[in-house]
């Protein structure tokens, strides 16, 4: 038996990762945006230390718009359920929700926008307000991204190709997307803490 | 006649793709141009590579002229430079150090980051792993053009009317951020940004592929404790790029809005021309903190995969297993770690607390550990081998020299009260242009050597090959070696001319020297692109496995079709280096050889596993496997 092991680790066929390679393409693609966010947020923070920084409130309803993030979340996992069961109908049904949801929140940092230059925290000023406008237009682009993705996804279940035996682009989107909403979660959370 | 052997042998429908990729019709365009093989990929990438070294060398001549031969009339130049060169044939002050800038981009990112990385591992990986092709040769060719674009874009801000990017390859603000603070910082910096931007997502396309394909497209057989150290050190160089690029492109996007929006990232309290700036509240030292944190991965981005190549080269050329296989893996592994956490050693002499700064010499005078660790290996595998000269070892020594005598100067370096006195010096230059430009510069050209033969079936040629080496080899010691001293005398980098101040007229016959033999050692270059056109061509036909190799790419026909192995993908039953294997018939046994082939050499516990492996291996990569 020992023998055999001992063989098993010198000889024995190796198994490589059992991951697809798009979607293991796809994590080091996030790792590498996370690189991007960790970068602006260590940026903020050594910043921040230096002083000469205003202080902002954080607008009431990011609260409203990582409600909205989070329900799309669920959506989006709603829909990868659906395609594993074979659900047809609900994949599109909640991948359309998904899609409205992303425009949601999309439009809710846009207004958030508007209430941050009524406080006057603006774009061009004091950094704070620079870095505020920077994460969320950063996190926004990608949402754009990621809204991008699922409508291409919707538009391959419309042509019925996303079901239980072909579900690598729809988990990819899924993965995608929560990645989305757990990065807006992390921004929420740090801008609370830092602002 | 080569297809129906295919069907025969295999008559499986996953091998359908190599058919057809035989069989499909390649219009010129889809076979040269927009091909997503990786061997025309990888060989893109080469002559792009080629084609900048040649003209970031060129700009270190011309400054270098300056430097050496303050009075020369460079009337000459006016041709080509326009109006560069003034009335008087003098180098106009402010190109002096756009072509400063643009050499130190040029080397550093399109040289050896594209030049290097994607010319090796678009070709090496699959080969050596025993992959029919990239994981995505889509998104490989997508890497290339991305970087064929970015290179167009920097290529083109060379000759716009205001100069290109001045402010040095660091790009520190406020001198990049203003674009009233020298003609460079104005279209220049703004091309110099939109071409990194380019560059940055064609690295990280690039690399995000690299790795995919090693972690999942490796044949049966090859654990990762058994590929060779050229596969090792491609993939850690990716996983650097792709933790590092995105910080830069950070610090590049904000930088852009400092620059086009008016924010105040990096820009504080500014007076240009008697007038105050608007900006406030912006920290410069932010800037360097976010490029460094990419600056100082970068530069072991251009170093490992020349690391990767020598290992293989002089295992191969020693007739030696590499000594210390595992211990190569560790400190590759090491150094890829540490190199994150090393940036400050750029930034001691910028008011950094000295506390930090005593956390970051620590951190960094440990980096030289895995470094030694990796020295000490290359020689132990010299020791007593039976070494062959060809020209690809002798760059790959050359290469162990020099990250030697650069590596020491770096200890000097990390060390915080010395800094001081040596910080953005000659010194500088010397220690970098020796640790990472021609140990880079020779890995690579190793490379290029060793692998000509797999690229286009043909050898270069062994006495031009010599000549070059002897040539660039003591010409980078002439020019590097003495810029210790002018730099230890506090000449400072970057300066148009020294012979304003007489503290440093003294150095006018080193100087002098130095310029002397960087022309020459430029002149060496150009023989080597001669030889490698030229053998493209005319060179002597190569035979399978010109060096008796050990790795699997030398196992695939003299010119690999699309698709690699014409037959079945080759199975791996040993590690990379069976060299001169005691009881061995051979000198060598590559790595596709089982065990029960050779009972004479084979050590006790080395045999074939129970049951043959399978054919599933090679296929992965059609099933999405769940
Ligand atoms: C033994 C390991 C090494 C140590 C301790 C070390 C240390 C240092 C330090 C402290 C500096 C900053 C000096 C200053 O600006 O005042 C420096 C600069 C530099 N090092 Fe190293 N180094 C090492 C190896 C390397 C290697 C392996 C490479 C490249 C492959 C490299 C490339 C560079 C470059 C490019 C710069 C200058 C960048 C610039 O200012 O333009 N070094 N090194
Ligand atoms: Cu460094």
């Amino acid at each position: 038996m020992m023998m055999k092991q001992n063989l098993d680790l010198i000889e024995g066929p190796k198994t490589r990762l059992s991951m697809h390679p798009k979607k293991f393409a796809l994590w080091l693609f996030i790792g590498s945006v996370v690189m991007m966010f960790a970068a602006f947020t260590s940026a903020f923070i050594v910043r921040r230390a230096e002083g000469n920084w205003m202080d902002f409130e954080i607008p009431d309803i990011f609260w409203l718009n990582t409600g909205i993030v989070l329900l799309s979340s669920g959506t989006m996992h709603w829909a990868f359920t659906a395609a594993k069961r074979d659900d047809l109908e609900t994949i599109k049904l909640a991948l359309g929700i998904t899609i409205i949801l992303g425009f949601a929140f999309l439009t809710g940092q846009y207004i958030s926008w508007g209430h941050l230059v009524d406080a006057n925290v603006f774009f061009v000023g004091n950094p704070a307000g620079s870095f505020l406008y920077v994460l969320t237009g950063l996190h926004g682009f990608h949402i754009v991204t990621g809204i991008t993705f699922l409508v291409v996804v919707l538009l391959n279940s419309i042509r019925y190709n996303v079901h239980a035996k072909n579900l690598v682009q729809i988990e990819m989107c899924t993965t995608y997307w929560h990645f989305l909403s757990g990065l807006w979660l992390y921004l929420f959370i740090f801008l609370l803490l830092n602002h | 006649m080569e297809a129906i052997d295919i069907k025969s042998r295999e008559g499986e429908i996953h091998h359908g793709d190599y058919e057809q990729m035989e069989h499909h019709h390649e219009s010129f365009l889809t076979k040269y141009i927009f091909s997503t093989d990786h061997k025309t990929i990888s060989k893109q990438f080469l002559i792009s590579g080629i084609f900048w070294a040649l003209i970031g060398g060129s700009l270190s001549i011309v400054f270098r002229l300056q430097l050496g031969f303050p009075d020369l009339n460079l009337q000459w130049l006016q041709p080509v430079l326009g109006g560069w060169i003034t009335e008087t044939g003098k180098l106009d002050t402010e190109f002096y150090l756009a072509m400063v800038t643009m050499h130190g981009t040029i080397m550093v990112f399109f040289v050896l980051t594209a030049g290097l990385s994607g010319t090796f591992s678009n070709f090496l990986i699959p080969l050596q792993i025993g992959a029919r092709d990239m994981a995505s040769g889509f998104l490989n060719m997508l890497s290339y053009w991305f970087f064929f674009a970015s290179s167009v874009v920097m290529l083109t801000s060379l000759f716009i009317e205001t100069g290109p990017a001045s402010g040095g390859w660091v790009i520190y603000p406020p001198l990049s951020a203003l674009p009233q603070a020298m003609s460079g910082s104005g279209l220049g910096m703004t091309l110099w940004l939109v071409s990194m931007a380019l560059f940055i997502i064609s690295s990280l396309l690039g690399s995000i592929n690299y790795i995919t394909t090693v972690i999942n497209l490796r044949t049966e057989g090859l654990s990762m404790t058994r590929v060779p150290l050229t596969i090792w050190a491609f993939f850690l160089t990716a996983v650097i790029g792709v933790l590092a690029f995105p910080v830069l492109f950070s610090a590049a996007l904000l930088l852009i809005f400092d620059r086009s929006f008016g924010t105040s990232f990096f820009l504080s309290e500014i007076y240009i021309a008697g007038e105050a700036l608007p900006n406030v509240g912006g920290s410069a030292i932010l800037f360097q903190h976010l490029f460094w944190f990419l600056g100082h991965p970068e530069v072991y981005i251009v170093l490992l995969p020349a690391l990767g190549i020598t290992s293989e080269i002089i295992a191969t050329n020693s007739r030696k297993p590499i000594f210390g296989y595992r211990a190569m893996i560790g400190s590759l592994l090491g150094i890829t770690i540490l190199s994150f956490v090393v940036w400050a050693h750029h930034m001691f002499i910028t008011g950094m607390s000295p506390f930090l700064g005593t956390i970051f010499m620590f951190l960094t005078l440990i980096i030289a550990v895995p470094s030694a660790v990796k020295v000490f290996n290359y020689l132990t595998t010299l020791w007593k081998g039976n070494i062959i000269f060809t020209p690809a070892m002798l760059f790959s020594i050359g290469l162990v020299s020099f990250f030697i005598s650069g590596g020491i100067t770096g200890i000097y370096l990390g060390n915080t009260a010395i800094d001081i006195q040596l910080h953005d010096t000659y010194f500088i230059v010397a220690h970098f242009h020796i640790v990472m430009g021609s140990a880079s510069f020779f890995g690579m050209v190793a490379g290029i050597y060793h692998w000509f033969p797999k690229m286009f079936g043909r050898m270069m040629d062994a006495k031009l090959g010599y000549i070059h080496f002897w040539v660039s080899f003591v010409g980078v010691y002439m020019v590097f070696f003495p810029m210790h001293y002018i730099g230890m005398a506090g000449f400072p980098r970057r300066y148009y001319s020294f012979t304003n101040f007489d503290a440093f007229s003294g150095f006018t016959d080193m100087n002098m020297m130095i310029s002397t033999a960087a022309i020459i050692t430029f002149g060496a270059q150009l023989l080597f692109v001669f030889n490698f056109f030229y053998s493209i061509f005319k060179g002597r036909k190569a035979t399978a496995n010109p060096w008796g190799s050990n790795t699997l790419e030398w196992t695939a026909p003299i010119k690999p079709g699309h698709g690699n192995w014409p037959g079945k993908i080759p199975l791996v039953y040993r590690w990379p280096y069976d060299y001169s294997k005691p009881g061995a018939k051979e000198d060598f046994i590559p790595q596709n050889v089982p065990f029960s082939q050779t009972p004479e050499s084979n050590l006790p516990h080395e045999k074939d596993p129970e049951e043959t492996p399978g054919d599933e291996g090679a296929i992965v990569l059609d099933e999405a496997k769940e």
